[in-house]
């Protein structure tokens, strides 16, 4: 009696799975990255729940595929348009009801999903195209004719320009510069008895005689933030600075790159490509304002109203890179730097127009800057990225301290 | 006393409400789904929305235990799952010494044995408890350091500690596992793969009414209404930090004292400190903006009736 019954209701979870299984692919397509284990975990969710409603469907698909808040609205999107047939939600959800037995409708459930998963991938498709028009269009019309929306081309630089620059940067070695931590490692020469290995040792010798061990605080590199200027009074420069940021974001785990010119881009998750020429050409992708007007006020109060409290911990030093030559500057930049310099350890500037000898603040923008960084640095060519390199260690060091 | 985790999404719905949370169906789903799958449930969200409380409001009315564990940079082994009593260890070797007992391995073997353990938060929640399976809140993961995510993968994905000294100390029955963080960064991959996510945003305004009036009993019916719809619309302005509910709480609470009736600008203006806590977003709203504010709320409230 028990197996008639329990064969459909394998076929019946089959199905369920099937499903879900497309629905992970299309999500792991449009961006959610999704091991095999989450898939697994959506369907034990998904009989735990015993579905009722499309509503809790939905949160109990969010519960498990959604790992970050900015992945809401992707999995919003794929889940409206997976299930954008009419019925066929209902369908799906019949399935895990044993009680109905609906033969008709899973044999129309197979060619269905495949459907929906073509409908799926053409859709979205052409949302993005959408957007990315809408956009085109939203910018044209709200942004000035200084913000230019071409694309700059890193194949613009000569063969033997990259290759001598690339190697160049390369060889740059960040020297370690390290805070201490409120975490302790064993240490020779510390001044905390470390119990634990004390007890042990002792042990080795019957516990007869105590040999000490000490610990010391531990130290660790802090974070890096970069604030990247890609106006168009800074395009001589940007491309070298971006080879820099893969270098530093290659060396050390916690590195946060920005890309700014008239509006924000975080561009770190596109330099953690290990390869150089990918990681460039995917920051060029994810920014729309290339080569434009400079609007620094209005990407700094951006930076610190949605980042800086996520990216700035565990004294972070902030690296402004930035001509400082201000659209409109007005009080609003003075005020937003003085707030981001509030809320990092250390905020340095680095400045290419330093490169002129008897360069004087005269103009407004960085004359605002100015009173509000630790330190002020040129940055124009591989000596001065050495330069900073060394700042960095030395600082560290003696920040570390007052910390 | 002791209450059987809910059956259904609507149960754990209830659940909430009588322990006088007012969620919504997210919420009641995702958490259910935890209880249920015996997952962590990892808690994302602005300050003030509420994260803590749904451990608390849990641990009370399913009549479990909670155990508590605050994060904060340095947090360690030592405080957070366990640490050796090595005063009383050392008695023990002297006591071993002066017994004349020369066998080392059995000295070794009796001075790391349980009773010489100290048991933190992490290894406490791991043991049986006749009330039920514990409530393990770890609140405000992103004040730790990443080091500390670490030692907590074990935990949350086998319900284990292993202490090298003694072996692998499993929990029969895994505990309810709740993990908060305000997003001061962002926690690692490899730790949120292994539990349930839910952001917790802001309530809307029906739902944020609800939690005024269960929360500060005996307020004005005006007055409330008035206050969720300043605080709604406060939130759309431009601040630096929007209020929380928490901070709707302790404003309907503070004006409740002063004996208000009804929101004005200037009763607004004194006490906006409850509410907005950076002075550049009190200046802003405080005086003219205050009162275009109310008007609004004023205009709003009486379109709906």
């Amino acid at each position: 009696m028990a197996e008639p019954v329990a064969a459909p209701l394998d076929e019946r979870t089959g199905r369920l799975a099937e499903n879900i299984i497309y629905f992970a692919r299309a999500l792991r397509a449009a961006g959610i990255p999704l091991g095999p284990g989450s898939v697994l975990d959506a369907i034990a969710a998904v009989l735990a729940a015993g579905i009722g409603t499309k509503d809790d469907f939905y949160w109990t698909l969010h519960a498990v595929f959604v790992k970050r808040h900015e992945q809401s609205i992707l999995f919003d999107q794929a889940f409206r348009i997976f299930f954008r047939r009419r019925g066929y939600l209902e369908q799906l959800m019949s399935l895990t009801m044993p009680q109905i037995e609906t033969p008709r409708q899973d044999n129309a459930a197979k060619p269905a999903s495949q459907r929906v998963q073509d409908a799926l991938f053409a859709g979205m498709n052409e949302k993005l195209q959408r957007e990315i028009e809408q956009v085109e269009i939203d910018m044209r019309e709200t942004v000035s004719d200084q913000e230019v929306l071409q694309k700059k081309d890193f194949a613009q630089m000569s063969a033997a320009e990259v290759a001598a620059a690339k190697a160049a940067i390369q060889r740059l070695v960040l020297p370690l510069d390290e805070v201490k931590t409120r975490r302790l490692a064993p240490n020779r020469r510390g001044r905390i008895v470390d119990m634990r290995r004390t007890l042990r040792a002792s042990m080795k010798g019957g516990g007869a005689f105590i040999d000490l061990k000490y610990l010391g605080p531990k130290s660790r590199m802090p974070p890096i933030v970069a604030l990247l200027d890609i106006s168009g009074s800074m395009a001589d420069y940007t491309r070298l600075f971006l080879h820099f940021l893969h270098a530093v974001t290659d060396a050390r785990k916690r590195v946060h790159s920005f890309l700014f010119g008239t509006r924000l881009t975080n561009v770190t998750r596109a330099l953690t490509q290990k390869d150089p020429d990918e990681a460039l050409a995917a920051c060029t992708a994810s920014v729309l304002d290339w080569s434009g007007g400079t609007r620094i006020a209005t990407s700094l109060a951006e930076f610190n109203k949605r980042w800086a409290r996520r990216v700035l911990t565990q004294g972070a030093i902030v690296l402004l890179i930035t001509d400082g030559l201000e659209r409109d500057p007005d009080d609003k930049l003075a005020f937003e730097i003085d707030r981001l310099h509030r809320s990092c350890r250390r905020l340095i500037w680095l400045n290419p127009l330093l490169r002129y000898e008897g360069f004087e603040a005269k103009a407004k923008g960085i004359q605002a800057i100015l009173p509000h960084v630790d330190e002020f640095r040129p940055i124009h060519n591989l000596d001065s990225l050495e330069a900073l390199c060394r700042s960095l260690s030395a600082g560290g060091e003696r920040f570390g301290r007052a910390a | 006393m002791t209450q059987t985790v809910p059956a259904s999404i609507d149960a754990t719905l209830d659940l909430l409400s009588r322990g006088d949370y007012v969620g919504d169906r997210a919420l009641a789903t995702v958490l259910f789904l935890a209880l249920k799958m015996g997952r962590p449930l990892f808690l994302e969200g602005e300050a003030g929305v509420g994260k803590t409380e749904i451990a608390k409001v849990l641990s009370q009315t399913l009549g479990r235990r909670l155990i508590r564990l605050q994060c904060y940079e340095g947090l360690d082994v030592a405080a957070a799952v366990y640490e050796w009593n090595y005063a009383a260890q050392m008695i023990a070797i002297r006591l071993a010494e002066a017994e004349g007992n020369v066998d080392r391995d059995r000295v070794e073997h009796d001075v790391f044995s349980e009773q010489f353990l100290i048991k933190r938060p992490l290894l406490q929640a791991l043991e049986p408890d006749p009330a039920g399976p514990p409530v393990l809140l770890i609140d405000e993961l992103d004040r730790t350091d990443e080091a500390f995510e670490a030692f907590l993968l074990e935990v949350l994905a086998d319900f284990q500690v292993t202490i090298p000294e003694m072996g692998t100390v499993k929990a029969a029955r895994p505990p309810i596992v709740i993990i908060t963080s305000n997003r001061t960064r962002e926690i690692h991959d490899a730790l949120k793969r292994r539990c349930l996510y839910h952001w917790v945003g802001y309530p809307n305004a029906e739902r944020e009414l609800k939690i005024v009036r269960q929360k500060v009993p005996g307020i004005n019916e005006r007055l409330s209404r008035e206050i969720v719809q300043f605080v709604q619309a406060l939130r759309k302005e431009d601040l630096f930090k929007s209020p929380g509910v928490a901070e709707t709480l302790d404003w309907a609470t503070a004006l409740s004292e002063l004996d208000v009736v009804a929101l004005d600008p200037a009763t607004v203006s004194d006490t906006l400190g409850a509410l907005l806590k950076y002075q550049d977003d009190i200046a802003r709203i405080e005086g003219s903006k205050a009162s275009e504010l109310i008007n609004q709320v004023r205009a709003e409230l009486r379109a709906a009736e």
